[in-house]
C-alpha cells in the first residue's frame, strides 16, 4: 500500500549488502527472483538466493563473434554489460506447452495451462527493460493479446541496472534506449563504487517498488549521490562499442529488397539462427503437436527463427530457400517491418546479435553499407568503392 | 482461463456430413461440440487441429448464412491436411478461429462482382459467392470465372451446375488440357477476363488461387481497366499461430494471418514481385 | 463496302483496320462454315488459311500415339485460329475442330502473303495484330506449363 510505501520518483541508497537482503525480502513475498550468475563461461541468467550467486568481480569484453569474462579490480556485482541470454527465456519461454487434450471415448477435454509463477529480475539492463517493453507490445497489445505472456508479465517485478560499463558491441544510445533505464521499472540500481565505497543508488519505479524498498536499510540520496550516478551513465553513453544511423532507416530497408549488400552477407552468414535466440525482441515461434499412447495430445510451443529453411513453409517448398533471402528478412523486419506493425523499432541496441554471430556479422556494418550503397544498387557489380 | 478467452486453445469439434470433391479433397462440415458456432465472414479462416498430428489453417468454404457449421474443403497436401481430409463422420478435431480479413462484398454492392477462382482458391471464395448471389439484386453484373487443372479436378461440380442455369450470373470454367469429351473451355483464367462483360469502372474483383495465377489474373484484369484499388486477392503463407504472433506468416511489413488473408491488391503489387521476399 | 468486307471488318481482330487495308484483305476472304466435329485443318496439313472466327468453339488438339487427344486451347467468337499462316514452312502443327457450329472468315494464306510483301504498311499492319496474339499465347503457355494447380513437388 502507498502508506506502507516509497513513492514512485523517491531515490534513497543502500549498500552492496543490502542486494542480499533485496533478493530475500522479493523471495519473502513470494517472487521467483533471477538475476545474474557465472556459469560456462558466460554471464548468464537463473535463479538466485543471495549474494554470493551474483557475478561479483566479473566483466565481459565483448566484439563481432567474440565474448570473454573476466575479472574485474573491483566487486562490481553488475559489471558487466549483457551475457547470451535475456529476460525473454522467462517471459517468453524457449519451450512452453500451450495445452493437453485428453481423450476419453468420443469425449476431448482440452486442459489450459496455469503460469501462475511471479518472477522478480534483478539485473535489467535499459535495453532490456526496453526489450520488454517492445515485446510487450507484440503479445499484449494486438487484436489477440498472449494470455500466458500477459500473465507472466503481470506478475513480474523488475529491477533494473543501469550500466557502469559499455560493451564492445552495444550501441544503446543510437537507439535511444539506455544506458539509463528511463521508466518501466519497479526499482532501479546505480551502481556506485568509488575507493572503498560501493554503494546502490536506488530510484523507486512502481508502488511495488517503493514497498519493497521500504523493507531495506537505506539513506535518503544526497545530491552528490544523484550526480555520481548520472557522472556513472554518461561514461558508460561515451563509451558505446558502435552506432546505428537510424534516421531514415525504415525506407533505406525498404526500398533497397534487391541490394547487392545482402548477397554479400548471404556469403558470410551460415543461418545459424544464432542472432535470433539471443536477441531480446525476437519472438517467433513454431509449435508441435504430440501424442501419447495414453489418449493425451499436448501443443508445444518452441522458439523458432526466420533463418530456418521450414520457417516459410508452404505447400511446394519454402519461400526463402536462399540465405540472403532470411538475412533480408530478419534484419529488414527487425529494423523497418517492425515499426510498420508495432510502431517501435525491433532492435534495442543490445549487441547480442553481434557478439554471438559465430561469423561476426555485424547489424550496424549492415545497415551503414545498405546506406552508403544506397541508389547505386542498380549498377551491377557489388556497388562497392 | 475458459478455452474461448485464449485464442490458443482449440475448441472440440466434430465431423458432421463428408464430401469427397475430387480424388484427393473433400469438404468437412463441422460442428461444435460446445457452444454455438461463431459467426464468420467471407474469405476468413480457421485453425484445424487434427490431435496428435497438428494444426493447419484452411478457409472457410461454406454459407456464412448457415449457422449451424463450419464447411471447409481440405486438400491432402501434408501430414496434417491429410489427416483432416481422411476424417469421417463423428471424428473429434480442434477448431479455432474465424481469423483474418474477409472478401468486401459489402463494399462491392451497387458495382459489378467479378470472381476470379483458379483451383482450390474457389474454395475460399464460395463463402462470397453465396453472400453475392443470396442478395443478388444488389449489385450490377455478377461474374465468375473458374480455372482448373481438368475436368476431373472442378469443384462442387453439381452446385456449379446449378449456378450456371441462373440467368443471373454468368459463369465460365476453364481447364488447362482437357481430353475432346469436355465441352468447355481449355485455357488460362485470365483468359477469359477479355471475353466477359462487366464495367471495369464499377466493378470490384475478388481472385483466389495459386500466387502466379493471381498475379497473372491481376495483370490481365488491369489490361482489362480494373484499377488495382477494386482487385482483392487471398494470400497464402506458413501461419502457425493465425493472430500474428509467431512470425512465420509474413509478408514485408504485412501479417498475412491478420492483415490478410484478403488483402487489397495495390497494398502489396509491388511485394509480390520481389522474388522470396 | 461489301458484305464480306464489312464482315471482315467487324471481326475484333480487324478493330481500327484502315478500310483501305480491310478491302485488299477482303479480296483474299471468303465465308467458312463448319458442322460439329469437322476439322478447320488438320497437323502436317499445309497452312494455307487463316480463320477468324465468328461464331462457334474451335478446339486445338494434338494427339499422341496410344492416347486420348489432348485439347490444350480452345478458340471462339471474336477470336483467330491459325498463326502459322506467317511461319515458314507454312504447316499446322496441330489440329484444329469444331466443338459446335462454327462460321469462320477464312483469308487465303498465299494471298495474304504475297499482298503483304507487296505492300509493306499492310504487312505491318497485320504484323501488329498478329504479334499480340502470338505474345499473349506464348505467356498463357507459359502459365499452362507451371501448372499451377498440380501438387508441387519440394
Amino acid at each position: 500500500m502507498a502508506q506502507d510505501g516509497l513513492s514512485v520518483g523517491v531515490k534513497a541508497v543502500i549498500g552492496r549488502e543490502e542486494i542480499g537482503a533485496l533478493i530475500a525480502a522479493l523471495s519473502a513475498r513470494g517472487w521467483r527472483v533471477l538475476g545474474p550468475r557465472v556459469r560456462d563461461g558466460a554471464i548468464i541468467y537463473d535463479d538466485v538466493a543471495g549474494l554470493d550467486d551474483l557475478p561479483a568481480g566479473w566483466t565481459d569484453t565483448q566484439e563481432a563473434g567474440r565474448y570473454r569474462i573476466e575479472r574485474r579490480t573491483d566487486a562490481a556485482l553488475f559489471g558487466y554489460a549483457v551475457g547470451p541470454h535475456s529476460w525473454k527465456r522467462f517471459l517468453h519461454p524457449p519451450v512452453e506447452r500451450l495445452w493437453q487434450a485428453r481423450r476419453e471415448g468420443d469425449k476431448v477435454t482440452i486442459i489450459a495451462e496455469k503460469n501462475d509463477e511471479k518472477f522478480a529480475f534483478l539485473g535489467v539492463r535499459a535495453c532490456e527493460l526496453a526489450a520488454i517493453m517492445v515485446q510487450d507490445r507484440v503479445f499484449m497489445e494486438g487484436p489477440y493479446p498472449d494470455t500466458a505472456y500477459r500473465k507472466r508479465r503481470e506478475n513480474t517485478f523488475l529491477i533494473a541496472v543501469n550500466c557502469g560499463e559499455a560493451g564492445g558491441t552495444c550501441f544503446c544510445v543510437s537507439m535511444k534506449t539506455g544506458p539509463k533505464a528511463q521508466a518501466g521499472f519497479d526499482l532501479a540500481l546505480t551502481e556506485l563504487i568509488e575507493g572503498e565505497r560501493h554503494e546502490f543508488l536506488v530510484e523507486v519505479g512502481s508502488e511495488a517498488g517503493g514497498a519493497v524498498l521500504a523493507d531495506l536499510p537505506r539513506r535518503p540520496a544526497a545530491p552528490e549521490d544523484i550526480a555520481a550516478a548520472e557522472a556513472v551513465t554518461a561514461r558508460t553513453a561515451n563509451a558505446m562499442g558502435r552506432t546505428l544511423e537510424t534516421e531514415g532507416l525504415k525506407e533505406l530497408l525498404q526500398g533497397n529488397p534487391e541490394h547487392p549488400r545482402w548477397d554479400d552477407v548471404a556469403q558470410r552468414c551460415l543461418a545459424c539462427a544464432n542472432c535470433t535466440m539471443v536477441c531480446p525482441t525476437c519472438f517467433c515461434t513454431t509449435i508441435a503437436d504430440v501424442s501419447a499412447l495414453d489418449g493425451t495430445a499436448e501443443r508445444v510451443r518452441k522458439w523458432d527463427s526466420c533463418f530456418s529453411l521450414d520457417f516459410s513453409y508452404i505447400h511446394g517448398g519454402s519461400v526463402r530457400k536462399e540465405t540472403k533471402s532470411r538475412y533480408r528478412q530478419w534484419m529488414t523486419h527487425k529494423l523497418a517491418h517492425w515499426i510498420d506493425q508495432f510502431g517501435t523499432s525491433g532492435c534495442v541496441g543490445c549487441g547480442r546479435c553481434i557478439t554471438w554471430c559465430p561469423v561476426g556479422i555485424d547489424i550496424t556494418e549492415e545497415a551503414a553499407s545498405i546506406r552508403a550503397d544506397s541508389g547505386k544498387c542498380q549498377e551491377g557489380g557489388n556497388g562497392r568503392a | 482461463m475458459t478455452a474461448a478467452e485464449d485464442p490458443f486453445i482449440p475448441l472440440p469439434y466434430c465431423v458432421g456430413r463428408v464430401r469427397r470433391e475430387t480424388g484427393d479433397t473433400a469438404s468437412l462440415e463441422l460442428l461444435p461440440l460446445a457452444g454455438p458456432r461463431p459467426s464468420f465472414k467471407a474469405g476468413q479462416f480457421n485453425m484445424l487441429t487434427a490431435f496428435g498430428v497438428g494444426e493447419v489453417a484452411i478457409s472457410m468454404s461454406g454459407d456464412p448464412a448457415e449457422t449451424e457449421g463450419f464447411v471447409h474443403t481440405v486438400r491432402n497436401v501434408g501430414a496434417v491436411s491429410g489427416a483432416l481430409a481422411r476424417l469421417e463422420t463423428g471424428a473429434a478435431l480442434g477448431l479455432r478461429g474465424p481469423f483474418g480479413t474477409a472478401w468486401p462484398t459489402e463494399e462491392a454492392i451497387g458495382a459489378d462482382v467479378l470472381i476470379v477462382a483458379g483451383g482450390l482458391g474457389l474454395a475460399p471464395l464460395r463463402p462470397a459467392i453465396y453472400e453475392v448471389l443470396a442478395r443478388r439484386e444488389r449489385y450490377g453484373r455478377v461474374v465468375l470465372l473458374y480455372g482448373t487443372r481438368s475436368p476431373r479436378d472442378i469443384l462442387y461440380r453439381a452446385e456449379m451446375g446449378r449456378w450456371r442455369r441462373r440467368l443471373d450470373v454468368d459463369i465460365e470454367i476453364t481447364v488447362d488440357h482437357a481430353d475432346p469429351a469436355w465441352h468447355g473451355n481449355v485455357g488460362v483464367v485470365p483468359r477469359l477476363i477479355p471475353r466477359m462483360s462487366f464495367d471495369p469502372q464499377n466493378t470490384f474483383a475478388m481472385v483466389c488461387g495459386p500466387e502466379v495465377m493471381m498475379r497473372f489474373t491481376a495483370s490481365a484484369l488491369h489490361e482489362a481497366g480494373v484499377s488495382f484499388e477494386r482487385i482483392w486477392i487471398s494470400m497464402e503463407r506458413n501461419m502457425k499461430c493465425a493472430i500474428g504472433l509467431c512470425g512465420h506468416c509474413q509478408f514485408g511489413p504485412d501479417f498475412i494471418c491478420k492483415d490478410g488473408p484478403v488483402m487489397r491488391y495495390d497494398r502489396i503489387a509491388s511485394l509480390l514481385a520481389v522474388r522470396e521476399i | 463496302m461489301e458484305g464480306l468486307e464489312r464482315i471482315v471488318l467487324a471481326h475484333p481482330f480487324f478493330a481500327g483496320f484502315e478500310a483501305e487495308l480491310g478491302q485488299v484483305v477482303s479480296g483474299c476472304a471468303r465465308n467458312l462454315r463448319f458442322e460439329t466435329g469437322q476439322y478447320l485443318f488438320r497437323a502436317g496439313d499445309e497452312a494455307n488459311e487463316i480463320f477468324l472466327i465468328r461464331q462457334g468453339v474451335v478446339s486445338i488438339e494434338i494427339a499422341a500415339p496410344g492416347q486420348k487427344p489432348t485439347v490444350f486451347a480452345t478458340e471462339r467468337e471474336g477470336e483467330i485460329v491459325g498463326a502459322a499462316w506467317m511461319v515458314p514452312p507454312y504447316r499446322w502443327r496441330f489440329d484444329a475442330r469444331a466443338t459446335s457450329l462454327t462460321r469462320a472468315i477464312g483469308i487465303d494464306a498465299r494471298c495474304l502473303r504475297e499482298k503483304c510483301e507487296a505492300d509493306d504498311h499492310l504487312g505491318y499492319e497485320m504484323m501488329k495484330r498478329f504479334l499480340p496474339v502470338v505474345a499473349r499465347r506464348l505467356d498463357e503457355t507459359r502459365l499452362q506449363m507451371l501448372d499451377v494447380y498440380g501438387k508441387q513437388s519440394a
